[in-house]
Formats: C-alpha cells, structure tokens, sequence
C-alpha cells in the first residue's frame, strides 16, 4: 500500500509539475494571444477611462461582461451590436433610474465625455475574440417551416 | 482545551457568526429585488447588496479559518501562541477593515471587480492584517515541539492564499488580463489553496474526533490535497474559454477541471471511512455531523454541480447566468460554511468547558440550515436552466426571461428563511455556550 513518504511526493511533484506547465501556458496566452484577440493596439485613453467608470461604479455589480458578474441585469459584452449607441447614450445618461419592466438601474447621470467614455469601452470590449461566446440563439419552431 | 492562547479562537468565530447573520440580510435584500421588490434601490441598490453579500462572505470565512488556525496550532506544535496581545489586535483591524469596506460599499466607494471590490487603500491593510496573523501562526510552529502534517497543511494553505491574493491587486488596463489574473485569486483560493485549509480542519477534526490513527489521517491528507492541486490548478482554464484568450484552455481547463471533483469525493470518502473504522466514539455528536456534513455536502456543491457546467460546451450557455449562482450557492455553504461551523461546533465545548453535546437546538440548526440551503441550491438551478434556455437557446430579451423566472426567486426566499432560521438556531447556541474560561483548560 501507499506509505505517507510516497503520498507526500504525490502531492509536491504533482503541485510543481501542473504548477510548472500552467505559468507556461499563461505566459504564452498573455504574450502571443491577448494582444491580437482583445486588439490591443486599439486601447484608447478613452477606452481605458471607461474600463475606470466600469470599475469605479460597480457595474459588475448587476450586469457581466465577458460572462463576467452578476446576474441581475443583462450581459453587455454586445452591447453596442444589439442595442445601438443610440439608446446607450439615453439609459448612461438619465438622470432617473432607468427601469425598463420596473427593474431599476442606478441613475449614475454620466457626463457627456463619460458616456462617450463607456461606449467606447463598450465597442471594444465587443471586439475582443471569444471564442463565439455569447452563443447565438439558435431555435426555429418546426411548425412555421412551410 | 490545553493552551490558554486557544481562547483567542472563540472571538474569531464570534465575528464570523456576526458578518454572517448580516452576510443574510443582504442575501434577503437581493432575492426580493430579483422578485422585483426594489424598494430599498436608493439606499441599497443591488450592486450595493451584492458587494456586502459576498465580500462578508468571504470575511466570515476567513475569519472562521482564522479563528482554527488559533485554535488548532497550539494543540498540535505543543505551544501557547506566541503574541496573543498582537492577535486581539489583528482580529480588532480584521473587523474593523471589513466593516469601513463594507459601509464604502454604500457610498459608490469600492473597485468594480466581483469578489474582489476591496478598495485598494484597504487592500494594503487587509495585506498587513494577514501578514500580522501568518507572523503569529509560523513563529507558533517553529517554536513548537512538535511540526504535524496537518498543522503544515493548515499552514501551507494560508501562506499561499495570502501571496495568491496579490495578483488581484495589479492594475491592467486590459480587461482580459484584468480577468485573467483575478481569477488567480478567486480560482485558486476557492479550488487550491482553500481546500488545503479545509483539508487541514478537516483532518484534525477526524483525528480527534474518530480516534483513527494520525499516520493513516496524514497519509489520505496529502493524497487529497495532491488531487486538489493536479485537477485545480490547470483547471482555471475552466474560467478562459470565454474571456479573450486562446483555443488551448477549452481543451486543458475541460480535461483538468472534470478531473477536480475527485479531491471532493476523496474528501467524502475519507471523512465517512475515517468514521467508521474509528473505534472512539466521541460525544460531540454535531461536530461529528457538521464534520461528515462538510466533505458530503461539498461533494455534491462543488463537484457535482461544478462539474455540470464546467466542460466548455455547456458552460457556452452557462457562462454567466443563474447555474453559477446555484453552484457557487452550495459550493461556498457545502465546502467552506460548513467546516468552519464543524470546527466551531468542536472547539466550544472546549473552549468553554460546558458540554452542550447532543442539544435538539444544534441538531435543529443542522438539518435546517442544510435543507434549506438545497432548496435555494435548487431554485437557483431551476430559474438559472430556464433562463439558458430561454435567453441562450431561445433569443427571448434578458428582461422578459427575468419576469418569466420571477416566481423562483419566491422559492429561494421561503427556502432562505429555513436557511436562516437554521442559522438562527446555530447563533442562538452559540451564544448559550457563553464566554471561554480559565476552568476549561485541560491537560
Ligand atoms: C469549494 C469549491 C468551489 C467553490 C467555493 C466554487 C465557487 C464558485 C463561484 C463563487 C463561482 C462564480 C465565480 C465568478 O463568476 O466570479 C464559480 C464558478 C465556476 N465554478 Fe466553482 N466553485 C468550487 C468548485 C468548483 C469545481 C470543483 C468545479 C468543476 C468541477 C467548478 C466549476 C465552476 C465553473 C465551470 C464556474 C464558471 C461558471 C461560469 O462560467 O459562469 N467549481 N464557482
Ligand atoms: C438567506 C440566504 C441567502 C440568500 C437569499 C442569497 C441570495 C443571493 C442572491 C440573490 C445572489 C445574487 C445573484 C445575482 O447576481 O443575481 C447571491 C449571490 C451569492 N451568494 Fe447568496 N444568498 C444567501 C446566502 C448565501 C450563503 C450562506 C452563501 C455562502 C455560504 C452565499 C453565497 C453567495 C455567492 C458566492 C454569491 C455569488 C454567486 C455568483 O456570482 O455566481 N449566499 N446570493
Ligand atoms: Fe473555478
């Protein structure tokens, strides 16, 4: 049977060995994959300073990105593709909670430069590659096929 | 109890009781919001409510974790700890920190990145707080007679929850990398080096409690916590399908994360097999449910549930929606709620020297507490596969899926107060066992 001596060698072998590969394949995904996924080259000052508003508000307090968050409001990583900036402008804006079926938003009553901030975040945020997250809806009803 | 220090304990697990009844009403606060009863928006909006809920969360646990450590490293190194005096005053600034976080919280004071909302200024003294207690802990060990595998374990687990939470502290402009690296923090706590504190309790709460031999405990200890960190550290990639980077964590994070409930079913193995080869029946019969409550239920929670959603075609549809709520439900209560009340359940008959063993009150709060947590766990599931379905699968707009799955949120709510009234019954007992005592320590 297994004395401790060998279970203990499982375990500090094991830990370094997988501890080892994952720094590798972190370090590969930071350096070659993250630039061209997420666009790097088209972080503005503006979209950093939306990533700031994102952060300094507690978004992520209600809503995700990336899948990331709460879930009490919805998932804005296409935002902009499926609401348009339109309307973006008017829920970032208002100077009321915004309360589309009663929920409330938190009326954070955004500056005209902060709006154009987020939005900006917002478009690149939508570019990043996410390996076709979110999905697309995918159901056809059977009965309408003529 | 042997050491007088120990007694430091019972103040650690007092502050824990504390955060975690206020852990509930804001738990409460968002249920009725989702049920669409908002009427305490301006005051507590739901970001609001849901950064207390989850950062106490975290606090009541660590405190929790804290207070074992204080209790189960002097019995085991044979040594009173070293500056009791400098440890009131780190669980002073632990409960201080947690409570200026939490009221900033109210007042838009806070960073934005779930579970790690702590502003940075409270940051360094949460790093200095930690410090202080690791300080007190390791000079513990090292001037101790005796340094026992499951003291280094415990040990071992808190050093390195202590260096993984630096990563969280970078800046990065990216909100990829930003992602990326938190999750070093939230993944590798929660499925590493916490498990390894668990690990830790958990053995010495079997040592003492089924009388089983400390060379066979210790031997299963490192097997289990070799498991966690094979499956777990590779498995972050569980969390990188779907934030920016690259094909190769669908296949690693997929392979390596299917593969961690398997430290959660040695866990529960080992617990249920510790008991019935033990021949000493010890008296404490609700540390002995807690303890065996803790490696089942964390099976089921983490494992189970995790394992649901975590293989990358279905976390496709997952990702983000009410089925994480459901596993991180059951999972925090299964694995890190329910030892840290095992040890508590332990250590106050000890602590106080009033042996309250076998109470209907502790058995109450035992079964409550626990059924009421599965039936959130499940109302959860059932508004968060509903919601997959209909948002994901479907293409409804998230709002009208919202109002659809509503009348879960009542469900969650009567099972919450079964939860809470659990808890209740745990606080009250709690209470009932009064202060710790000189007369209680034991040779
Ligand atoms: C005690 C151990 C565990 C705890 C406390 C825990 C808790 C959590 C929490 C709180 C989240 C949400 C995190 C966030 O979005 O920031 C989460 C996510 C997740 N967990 Fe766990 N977990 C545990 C173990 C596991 C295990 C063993 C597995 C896999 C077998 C797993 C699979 C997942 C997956 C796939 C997600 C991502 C869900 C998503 O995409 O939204 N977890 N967990
Ligand atoms: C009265 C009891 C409770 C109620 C009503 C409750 C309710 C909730 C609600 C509504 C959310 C937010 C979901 C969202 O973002 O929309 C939440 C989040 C969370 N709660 Fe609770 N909760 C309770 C107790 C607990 C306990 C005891 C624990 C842990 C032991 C816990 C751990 C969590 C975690 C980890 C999250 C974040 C989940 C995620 O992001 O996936 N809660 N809770
Ligand atoms: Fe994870």
């Amino acid at each position: 049977m297994l004395s401790k001596s060998q279970a203990r060698t499982f375990f500090l072998g094991g830990t370094i060995i997988t501890f080892v590969v994952f720094l590798g394949l972190s370090w590969t995904s930071l350096t070659k994959e993250v630039p061209k996924r997420t666009h790097e080259e088209n972080l503005t000052a503006d979209v950093i300073a939306g990533k700031h508003l994102w952060e300094s508000n507690n978004c992520m307090g209600c809503h995700t990105i990336l899948g990331e968050g709460a879930y009490y409001a919805p998932e804005l990583t296409k935002v902009v593709e499926r609401r348009g900036e339109g309307y973006m402008r008017a829920v970032l804006s208002s100077k009321v909670p915004w309360a589309p079926r009663s929920r409330k938003m938190v009326a954070h009553n955004f500056n005209e430069v902060e709006v154009e901030q987020l939005i900006e975040f917002f478009k690149w945020i939508g570019n990043i590659d996410l390996n076709g997250f979110p999905p697309k809806p995918d159901y056809k009803s059977t009965n309408n096929l003529k | 109890m042997k050491y007088n220090s120990q007694k430091l304990a019972y103040w650690f697990f007092a502050l824990s009781m504390l955060l975690l009844t206020l852990q509930i009403i804001y738990g409460f606060i968002m249920a009725f919001a989702h049920m669409g009863f908002d009427g305490l928006h301006e005051f507590i909006a739901f970001n609001t409510a849901r950064a207390v809920h989850t950062n106490l969360l975290v606090v009541w646990i660590l405190s929790g974790f804290m207070g074992a450590a204080y209790y189960i490293i002097p019995e085991e190194a044979e040594h009173e700890l070293v500056n009791v005096k400098l440890a009131y005053v780190q669980l002073i600034s632990l409960a201080l920190v947690g409570v200026v976080a939490i009221i900033g919280y109210h007042f838009n004071y806070w960073e934005g990145r779930k579970f790690l909302e702590i502003p940075r200024p409270l940051d360094y003294l949460v790093v200095v707080n930690v410090l202080t207690f690791l300080g007190i802990i390791v000079t513990t060990l090292y001037k101790g007679k005796k340094r026992t595998t499951t003291s280094l374990v415990l040990t071992m687990g808190l050093v390195f929850a202590a260096l993984l939470y630096l990563p969280g502290m970078i800046w990065f402009d990216n909100q990829t990398m930003d992602s990326f690296f938190r999750w070093w923090v939230v993944h590798l706590w929660v499925e590493g080096v916490w498990e390894l504190i668990m690990g830790g309790i958990l053995a010495f709460l079997l040592i003492k409690i089924t009388g089983v031999d400390r060379e066979v405990i210790e031997k299963w200890l490192y097997v289990i916590v070799g498991l966690t960190f094979i499956s777990g550290i590779l498995g972050t990639g569980h969390h990188y399908y779907y934030i920016g980077v690259g094909k190769t964590w669908l296949i690693v994070g997929g392979i390596f994360s299917a593969l961690e409930p398997l430290a959660f079913l040695a866990m529960a193995l080992f617990a249920v097999s510790m008991y019935r080869k033990g021949e000493k029946k010890h008296p404490n019969k609700i540390a002995l449910s807690w303890t065996l409550g803790t490696a089942i239920t964390s099976f089921v929670g983490a494992g189970l549930l995790g394992l649901a959603h975590t293989l990358p075609q279905v976390n496709m549809y997952t990702h983000g929606t009410l089925v994480t709520a459901m596993h991180g439900h059951l999972a925090f209560w299964g694995a890190y709620g329910m030892i840290v009340f095992a040890i508590i359940s332990y250590t106050l008959p000890n602590l106080t020297g009033r042996k309250l063993y076998d109470s209907t009150t502790g058995l109450l709060a035992f079964w409550l507490s626990n059924i009421g947590m599965l039936g959130m766990t499940v109302a959860f599931g059932v508004a968060g596969v509903a919601q997959v379905y209909l948002e994901r699968k479907m293409g409804m707009d998230f709002g009208d899926v919202q109002k659809e799955i509503e009348v879960h949120f009542f469900v969650l709510a009567i099972c919450a107060t079964m939860f809470a009234t659990g808890i209740g019954f745990y606080i009250y007992e709690f209470i009932k066992y009064g202060q710790p005592s000189k007369e209680a320590i034991q040779n």
